[in-house]
């Protein structure tokens, strides 16, 4: 009988599954896995690094960057560190679009999930509805920061500037004409809370449909449950936040817990696991779809009837208006200043945190009173989630590892920052 | 987390620990400085004792001193003459940890950064530990209180090069195979020391000393004058109606 030996397998960088350039080198016995060794780094920037080499402001466009489909809550992490510091908050309207884009943002973030950890599983159609909402929330990115991903919106002290009154429209083109176009346009007459109220409307009949492919599918059921069984208190110990967590039926949102923004005003629900595996991670990310739907909704109503300033009036963080400018010597100096030279931060150090939409993402900032953050440490929950990957797949076999990194929701964006 | 937990987790840990901890209270976050050869005692107990219940484990980052509070620019003797040109003067990198400006109240330069989360107490603590030896830091590895440490441990020592004693495998993490230096080290320049790019006679990727000059766009600047308490009290004036 001749011996046989395990053999080692690369799983990556360049796979369609690895979600970006994850080196995953896999121990083999057969189709089993007996080690995984997840080698990370291919995309790492160094973010942390050149934060301290820029003012405070500087780097918001960074945090973007990061995790790359949840742009608006790492945004919303490193701005709440500088808040702290200094000791300044957002007018409560800021606060309120903040928890409106975070909510979007999460939405942005799940139906990415879902479309992609679908396509990993063999199921090709999800993906292609959940694109086809993204583009409709993206659009709203678009309208209120200029950009469709990367927004740097969110400031230290509120946000860059208050929503348009008028949604973009799609112009006639060789493309979109006639008929076509008055579809395209039959949510942009107004501005852009009422297009995000037909929006709300809308979606829960849209997660509807991804529920109708997934949920009861039997090939996605056998690929996902009782696959990658996490327990609540391996869960904790290896620093797991998120559905992660949820999903195993600890009901622990930092939304709930320890409110920020307007999280306390809102009324929703947290969603909880009880098996701790694949397939109950993804019902609780489909459950936060439809809760995010209900906070938006809220915000929207919010905003409609609450117009205020968005940003701090406070000239040594915020820089003044084009117009006063024009006519007073000390907002052109505060303009000067501040976009020259930036604004000192206090000396200290602070850890905030928020609940993205892959877990707890964190920011750890230090400041020795300059300029510049003297050491920004960025808590990426994909980071903490990865490192447990070789203690969950052991045992399993080669594609569930597949099914595993799909769960981890992850991007490597944040975890090689 | 009101203001009440935070003061009844300050009294535990006094209570608990004693002189072990150096604990303050700044913004509602609880920090606790501890000694390296307390840290596996002190973290075990954190995450067992019914007073504490750190479960979750959170992040590890290391953490340079050196520069500490050092600017680029100085502003102090701003009045009555001209301010010299920011990149002029000693920034980061250009002096050792020997001729640090302000020794005072930092002893160490390497400092290891931990941040736990209670869900049982909904609390979050901050545990510092600075490494004895700033030539060859060494801090214990908490990897078996919590196994989620690991890859944090792993990311500070590939950036910071402080070693995790009892880390069962502390490789590098993010930088490249073969990295030369702990990049996140203060006196590690922001341009790097090698450049790499594929060179068509030899068929392969080559590593070449950078050819980019260093430069700083924007000097680091502390301004003791300009404090935050001043723009409050403008906007509490509502000056700018006046």
């Amino acid at each position: 009988m001749e011996e046989i030996r395990n053999y080692t397998m690369n799983f990556g960088p360049q796979h369609p599954a690895a979600h970006g350039v994850l080196r995953l080198v896999l121990e083999m016995d057969g189709e089993t896995i007996v080690r995984a060794d997840p080698h990370i780094g291919l995309l790492h920037r160094g973010t942390e690094k050149l934060a301290e080499s820029k003012p405070f402001n500087q780097s918001i466009g960074y945090m973007d960057r990061l995790d790359y489909v949840s742009m608006m809550c790492n945004e919303h992490a490193y701005v709440r560190a500088i808040e702290n510091l200094m000791g300044i908050e957002a007018p409560v309207r800021a606060q309120y679009i903040r928890t409106m884009f975070d909510e979007i943002t999460r939405i942005l973030n799940h139906l990415m999930w879902v479309g992609s950890n679908a396509l990993d599983l063999g199921a090709m159609a999800v993906f292609l509805y959940a694109f086809r909402e993204r583009e409709e929330l993206m659009d709203v990115y678009e309208a209120v920061s200029g950009a469709r991903m990367h927004a740097t919106y969110y400031r230290p002290g509120g946000v860059y500037r208050d929503l348009p009154e008028q949604m973009p429209q799609y112009r006639e083109s060789p493309w979109h004409k006639g008929g076509d176009l008055k579809r395209l346009n039959t949510w942009r007459e107004g501005s852009m809370l009422d297009y995000l109220t037909e929006f709300t409307n809308d979606f829960p009949a849209r997660v509807d449909e991804y529920e109708l492919l997934l949920t009861n599918n039997r090939i996605w059921k056998q690929r996902t449950v009782g696959i990658g069984v996490v327990d609540p208190d391996k869960a904790q110990a290896w620093g797991m936040t998120g559905a992660m967590l949820r999903g195993s039926g600890i009901a622990w949102d930092l939304r709930k817990k320890q409110p920020y923004a307007a999280y306390e005003h809102m009324d929703f629900d947290i969603p909880v696991g009880v098996n701790g595996d694949c397939y109950d991670r993804y019902l609780v990310r489909v459950e936060e779809m439809r809760q995010s739907n209900r906070i938006i909704r809220q915000c929207v109503e919010w905003l409609k009837a609450n117009p205020g300033p968005v940003m701090v009036q406070n000239y040594k963080v915020a820089p003044p208006s084009r117009v006063e400018m024009k006519n007073d010597m000390e907002a052109l100096i505060h303009h000067f200043k501040l976009f020259t030279e930036g604004y000192g931060v206090p000396a200290g150090e602070t850890y905030a945190a928020v609940e993205a939409p892959k877990g707890e993402f964190g920011c750890y900032l230090m400041s020795d009173g300059a300029n510049k953050p003297f050491r920004v440490h960025l808590r990426a929950p994909g980071f903490a989630h990865l490192s447990s990957m070789d203690a969950f797949v052991r045992g399993h076999m080669l594609a569930d590892v597949v099914a595993m990194i799909g769960t981890y929701d992850l991007v490597f964006g944040e975890v090689d920052r | 987390m009101s203001v009440n937990n935070e003061t009844s987790l300050v009294e535990r840990l006094a209570a608990r620990f004693g002189d072990m901890l150096a604990v303050k209270v700044e913004r509602n976050e609880v920090t606790a400085e501890v000694a390296p050869r307390d840290l596996i005692a002190v973290a075990t107990a954190l995450r067992d004792e019914a007073g504490f219940r750190f479960t979750v484990f959170i992040d590890v980052c290391g953490v340079d001193y050196l520069s500490y509070g050092k600017t680029e620019w100085d502003t102090d003797t701003a009045q009555g003459e001209s301010f010299s040109r920011g990149v002029e003067g000693q920034a980061v990198g250009r002096f050792t940890w020997a001729e640090r400006p302000r020794p005072a109240d930092l002893p160490r330069r390497f400092a290891s950064v931990y941040q736990l989360l209670s869900i049982e107490h909904n609390q979050r603590i901050r545990l510092r530990a600075f490494a004895e030896d700033d030539n060859f830091p060494v801090v214990p590895s908490v990897t078996g209180i919590w196994p989620g440490a690991d890859w944090f441990e792993r990311e500070a020592f590939d950036l910071y090069g402080i070693i995790y004693d009892g880390h069962p495998d502390l490789r590098r993490i993010l930088t490249d195979y073969g990295f030369v230096g702990h990049p996140f080290r203060k006196d590690f320049p922001l341009i790097g020391n090698v450049e790499v790019r594929y060179d068509a006679e030899q068929k392969r990727v080559v590593y070449e000393p950078v050819s980019i000059e260093p430069r700083v766009l924007v000097p680091r600047t502390i301004r003791n004058d300009a404090d935050l308490d001043q723009a409050r009290a403008e906007a509490a004036d509502r000056w700018r109606e006046n």
